[in-house]
């Protein structure tokens, strides 16, 4: 199992859409090499024809009759929104300025 | 009416339907006793005065007019502050949801509602249900009602804290990895961990959505059982949830109290045990196996050879859900936003990072970088895949260890209550502390712990743990009654007896 180093918790957390400071990179990045190492025994737990399993009890598409039911408000909706304009979700620039 | 506080769900329901109380009372009882010990012990974020006494008003009315809702109608109860509740703020013990206020209800509150049970607050939390300490909510520690000084286990701390301290006679934990178990172990109080799928998620702000579980936080085997009946049940807004009965868990509880065990087959999980095991919490165990066994119980010891590897398989599934499940809190719909410092006209994406920076604290960011980790390309199969691979194993083990007997049984935490601050910076040791309950997660079996006694180095409680195959949550509710009753003629009393009253003598509440 490779290392986790400090650029790549960078990468990572930059992935997240996290911004870290240098003195969190310095906290985080020590702590994250240990949990990985305490895990690392996994890989070679598991023969290759186990199945994996990623819900314990088996699911199935779950189907309801299409009607219509109630929902919330527009206002409901909007009530927690940090900004809100025209009965919208206000949000910052999505595009570069060039 | 005295000491109101000091009684279970179930004599509080008797005393209602006796007319010797009423539930604007008892109410005010708990909220007075919230008001009397909770600056010591920090189990609520948010106390909703009004709207409980309101609740409770209307439940001495359905009473007086002879069309009461449940059996636990005008018995008042506090919600972990991951179940979204319409009006009431809901944070998940994290600043990035300071001061939100859900437009809806989690089904598990909206069916505490249609039973009528009063809802006294929301309960303080691991920021996302990230810990088993409760040290990492934005919104500081609470601590243990036995030793201030101690953690109450998490994440569901405050809930397990509240029924403890006597805020609230029972109270609504989930379970991800242990948080409605642990808690339990390390307050002397009741978890239960039902089925996954038996209790519905809609409305539960997911951490790991295929581990996740609503469940209820009481000081009885039988309080759990009532309220367990109340929540629990196929919902449609889940699709996740189980479309089958439950099997009858207030009859199971009931039954157990006979204290007879013959005919039941009890396996001891021979690798949850041993070595990293506090002694105090060892000889409870097999004090509590011994006392099984008088009863007619005939035990055996089982090995689930893969469980050693569940702590590594959880701790690479949950990051990847979390990592996923909590891309959601991007500063645009709900929930804090901050604008980057010394930027003009910020984009977007340079809000939602100062946001998630602002707004996470360390085991959350730890948690999903972690998770960013596990599943970026290069590394999925060595990890995720891997970890995926050893939840087969593990269910197969459950399978094999249910095939010999009815129920499985370990102590439920390695250890009692550590100190609030000792493992707050190192991560692995903390996660050691789920090492005995993560296994019922990640192959979405019930689980139950049960106080067992006091350590006798420490004088604190430890659990005692009871894991059912699927949809047998019952079998939990018959062991555990057997052993709580069986217990408690030995103590003379509950263990919650021995806790400290937290309030100077003849002060009240």
């Amino acid at each position: 199992m490779p290392e986790i180093t400090r650029e790549e918790v960078a990468h990572l957390a930059d992935l997240a859409r996290i911004e870290l400071s240098d003195a969190e990179l310095d906290h985080l990045a020590p702590q994250l090499a240990v949990i990985l190492d305490s895990i690392k025994s996994i890989s070679d737990v598991a023969a290759q024809d186990v199945p994996p399993t990623s819900h314990a009890l088996p699911l199935t598409n779950v189907f309801r009759a299409d009607v219509v039911r109630p929902g919330l408000t527009a206002a409901e909706a909007l009530a927690g929104a940090p900004v809100v304009e025209q009965q919208r979700f206000s949000v910052p620039r999505i595009l570069g300025e060039s | 009416m005295s000491n109101l506080t000091r009684r279970t769900a179930a004599e509080l329901a008797d005393l209602l339907a006796a007319g010797e109380t009423t539930s604007v009372e008892i109410t005010s009882a708990h909220l007075d006793r919230i008001t009397a010990v909770d600056a010591q012990v920090h189990a609520f974020l948010h106390v909703d005065t009004e709207g409980a006494l309101a609740a409770a008003g209307a439940a001495d009315q359905r009473r007086a007019a002879g069309s009461v809702s449940s059996t636990l109608d005008g018995v008042p109860i506090a919600v972990k502050d991951i179940l979204v509740t319409k009006g009431l703020p809901t944070t998940c013990g994290s600043r990035i949801l300071q001061g939100w206020v859900p437009p809806y209800d989690a089904t598990v509150v909206s069916r505490l509602k249609a039973a009528g049970l009063p809802i006294l607050g929301k309960t303080n939390m691991d920021e996302f249900a990230m810990g088993s300490s409760t040290e990492h909510s934005a919104y500081g520690p609470t601590h243990n009602p036995w030793d201030l000084d101690r953690i109450p286990g998490g994440s569901g701390g405050g809930s397990a804290a509240a029924v403890a301290a006597f805020e609230a006679p029972m109270a609504i934990g989930t379970d991800t990895g242990g948080s409605i178990r642990q808690p339990g172990a390390v307050t002397g109080t009741v978890g239960v961990k039902p089925t996954f799928g038996g209790v519905s998620r809609y409305g539960l702000v997911a951490l790991a959505n295929s581990l996740d579980q609503a469940g209820p936080v009481t000081r009885t085997i039988l309080d759990a059982a009532l309220l367990h009946e109340v929540v629990g049940g196929h919902d449609p807004l889940d699709s996740t949830s189980i479309d089958q009965r439950l099997p009858s868990l207030v009859d199971a509880a009931r039954q157990g109290s006979s204290g007879d065990m013959s005919g039941v087959r009890i396996g001891v999980v021979k690798e949850l045990g041993g070595e990293g095991y506090q002694t105090g919490v060892g000889e409870r165990f097999e004090e509590s196996v011994a006392l099984l066994v008088g009863a007619g119980a005939e035990v055996v010891e089982v090995s689930c050879p893969h469980f050693v590897h569940a702590l590594a398989a959880y701790y690479l599934i949950l990051p990847s859900e979390a990592s996923s499940n909590l891309a959601k809190f991007d500063a645009m719909r709900y929930g804090l936003r901050v604008l980057p410092e010394g930027v003009e006209a910020p984009s977007a994406e340079e809000v939602m990072r100062a946001t998630r920076d602002a707004g996470f604290g360390d085991e959350v960011k730890r948690r999903i970088i972690l998770g960013t980790y596990a599943l970026s390309s290069g590394y999925y199969d060595a990890y995720y895949g891997q970890a995926q691979k050893v939840r087969t194993l593990i269910s197969r083990d459950f399978e094999a260890a249910f095939g010999q007997v009815d129920v499985l049984v370990s102590p439920t935490a390695p250890t009692t209550a550590f100190r609030i601050g000792e493992k707050v910076d190192d991560p692995v040791s903390m996660y050691l502390n789920d090492i005995a309950t993560i296994p019922a997660n990640l192959a979405g079996v019930p689980g139950l712990s049960v106080p067992n006694g006091l350590a006798a180095e420490d004088g604190l409680p430890t659990g005692f743990q009871v894991l059912a195959p699927a949809m047998a949550d019952d079998r939990l509710y018959r062991v555990g009654s057997a052993l709580e009753s069986l217990l408690v003629q030995q103590w003379g009393g509950p263990l919650l007896a021995q806790a400290p009253s937290l309030v100077s003598e003849g002060a009240s509440a």
